[in-house]
């Protein structure tokens, strides 16, 4: 199977998921994931298997925290005001060591917002979100085609160490058609079998507790320590980045998403005009590409984040980057879209500039 | 001839009890226990346990057991059993946990007439956070956070779970006991022995409430917690069955 087919950004994560063998889907209507809810309520029946549109988030997170537990492809998604009500889940999920993916397609915050396309929680998809010391993988394609193929990925990484992973999109990835090739999902050979800890299964011997609750005195520190190598092997592991034009770049772009596809074309735009600037994109946003942006500052002196918040990645460029570089921000806000030319113009700007001046572009 | 005519069920660990004397939990656990050894559940079985004093339930139940977050215990009871339909999912609350933070889970659970047992202990009190005032606590009843009494005009009314939930369509069966007398506690079982059997046959959602004494965050005996839940709480939590689907009063999924 590898039809090239039109459709929207959201549909595509769906059948993705639905082709990666997701048994269980729970969702709650929230804009700008609809098509994605409504796609799987056709699709998971017509495959014989779990459909729910649940009561609230919080029931559709705990629903997948179930699904999970008895050892089923679980999934859910929504936008950022549904994501936070999900954290408290997902905290659980990360605890009890499940398997899970879900969608945040970012929508304007804080509070309710406006429902224009964002990227406004990477705070929250990195850092978290949810309470306590762990991590969730968090994937962040730019085209309709990457939802698609993450969407397989984010299944296996999730089953392969037993964490919750997700796709960070927005709401112009969500909505947008494009062309896209069904590639066919192939699981991969060596993805740990979930007989050993999944519930209610007669083949079990003895029984199993599941659970997020460590009381004695050093038992959760124990517990943390374990899901720490985890979060070490996945940073070791799974680091995802793409490199564009840098070979002979003096100023590099750092832009993921939607932001990266303006901002690559604003990167060409430069290019005709004598600037040598080349792009970097981190995929996971955790795991951050750190090493390679380290490196990339040794012999690079300015970058500029492009980014639809009012710089949150920036700080993890910052962090990545030891202080080696200036770091700029080009950020856009509550529906703001980066445009190519003011990207460019801010790009002279920094090239103009002189010591330790940080440029932002509002 | 020597017969054993009662022992541990093998759906118990045999474990030394955590709960306070006099609580009626470790009843409830075992009734639980019991039936899942009638219908030889216990290899597929799966414990809800919540947040509570039952969150360690796994330490006394002898099957698999889930801890869920307060009050998503029936979410999560949702998840397992449509995942896993040919596992036995026994949902576990206590009063704060069903009737409080988690009302909008237990009322789409049972609307949407899931096949789960619902185990429901009422004592009109949070006990583990020490003594606070619960949705069932009774009007005049003092708690760490109306030390005065339950004031309805402050505070509410105390929440009849059964009366409110029995109309819904997806109710297979509730039904409201106590555990104060072995009378009463017989009863109890029967009820449960209907939700599971319920839950066997695919008829949908059913909620068993236990009227159940907790001397401690009372702060009373034993023996006076007994009294005292005869002579108040029974006067407003009416013990009965409140909806069967096999009496002809409606009700499964």
């Amino acid at each position: 199977m590898s039809d090239r087919v039109l459709m929207k950004g959201n549909e595509a994560i769906g059948e993705a998921a639905v082709q990666a063998g997701c048994q269980c889907y729970f969702g709650y209507p929230i804009t700008p994931q609809n098509e994605l809810t409504a796609y799987m309520s056709k699709r998971m029946i017509e495959e014989g298997r779990v459909f729910i549109q649940s009561e609230s988030e919080i029931a559709a997170i705990n629903m997948c925290f179930g699904a999970a537990a008895v050892g089923m492809r679980t999934m859910t998604s929504s936008s950022g005001p549904g994501i936070s009500l999900k954290q408290e889940g997902i905290s659980y999920m990360a605890g009890a060591e499940l398997p899970m993916f879900f969608v945040n397609v970012m929508r304007g915050g804080p509070g309710l917002g406006n429902i224009a396309p964002s990227q406004a929680d990477y705070f929250q998809c990195t850092r978290g979100g949810g309470h306590g010391d762990y991590r969730t993988v968090v994937y962040a394609p730019s085209d309709v085609q990457e939802l698609y193929d993450y969407t397989f990925l984010g299944f296996d990484t999730a089953d392969r160490y037993r964490i919750p992973t997700m796709i960070a999109a927005d709401g112009i990835l969500g909505q947008m058609m494009e062309p896209l090739v069904l590639t066919e999902y192939k699981q991969p050979t060596d993805l740990p079998s979930k007989q050993p800890w999944q519930l209610g299964d007669p083949s079990t011997q003895e029984p199993i507790w599941m659970t997020s609750v460590h009381l004695g005195e050093g038992k959760l520190e124990a517990h943390n320590l374990k899901l720490q190598k985890k979060h070490d092997l996945i940073e070791a592991n799974e680091v995802r980045y793409e490199e564009t034009m840098l070979d002979d770049a003096e100023i590099v772009i750092v832009a993921y998403g939607t932001s990266a596809r303006v901002a690559k074309a604003a990167m060409l735009k430069a290019r005709e005009a004598g600037i040598k600037v080349g792009m970097f994109r981190p995929i996971t946003l955790w795991p951050f590409p750190n090493p390679q942006l380290n490196a990339l500052a040794d012999r690079i002196d300015n970058f500029l984040t492009v980014e639809m918040s009012l710089g949150q990645m920036i700080e993890d460029v910052r962090l990545a980057t030891c202080g080696k570089a200036r770091i700029h921000l080009h950020g856009r806000t509550a529906g703001g879209v980066p445009v190519e030319d003011d990207i460019v113009d801010q790009l002279k700007k920094i090239l103009a500039s002189k010591g330790d001046e940080i440029i932002r572009n509002f | 001839m020597e017969q054993q005519v009662f022992g541990m069920p093998k759906a118990m660990k045999p474990e030394q009890t955590l709960y306070c004397p006099g609580c009626g939990h470790g009843v409830a656990h075992r009734l639980v226990a019991e039936l899942v050894d009638e219908f030889g559940l216990r290899d597929r079985a799966i414990g809800i346990a919540p947040v509570g004093c039952s969150v360690f339930a796994d330490k006394y139940w002898n099957f698999d057991v889930i801890s869920a977050a307060h009050g998503r215990a029936p979410a999560v009871a949702t998840g397992m059993k449509r995942g896993r339909p040919d596992s036995f999912v026994i949902c576990y609350q206590g009063d704060g946990d069903l009737a409080a933070i988690g009302t909008a889970e237990t009322i789409h659970a049972a609307n949407r007439g899931e096949h789960f047992v619902t185990i429901f202990v009422n004592n009109a009190i949070y006990g583990m956070t020490g003594g606070q005032m619960a949705p069932t606590t009774l009007i005049g009843q003092p708690s760490q956070t109306c030390q005065l009494g339950r004031d309805a005009a402050m505070m509410g009314h105390p929440i009849r779970v059964c009366e409110l939930i029995k109309d819904l369509p997806g109710v297979a069966f509730a039904a409201r006991g106590s555990v104060d007398t072995p009378k009463n506690v017989l009863t109890v079982k029967k009820h449960i022995k209907k939700g599971f059997q319920n839950s066997i046959d695919g008829k949908g959602w059913s909620l068993i409430e236990i009227v159940s004494p907790c001397p401690t965050n009372w702060g009373m005996t034993p023996r006076k917690a007994l009294t005292w839940l005869r002579e108040n709480m029974l006067e407003h939590y009416e013990l009965g069955v409140f909806r069967d689907c096999d009496a002809g009063n409606g009700g499964g999924a």
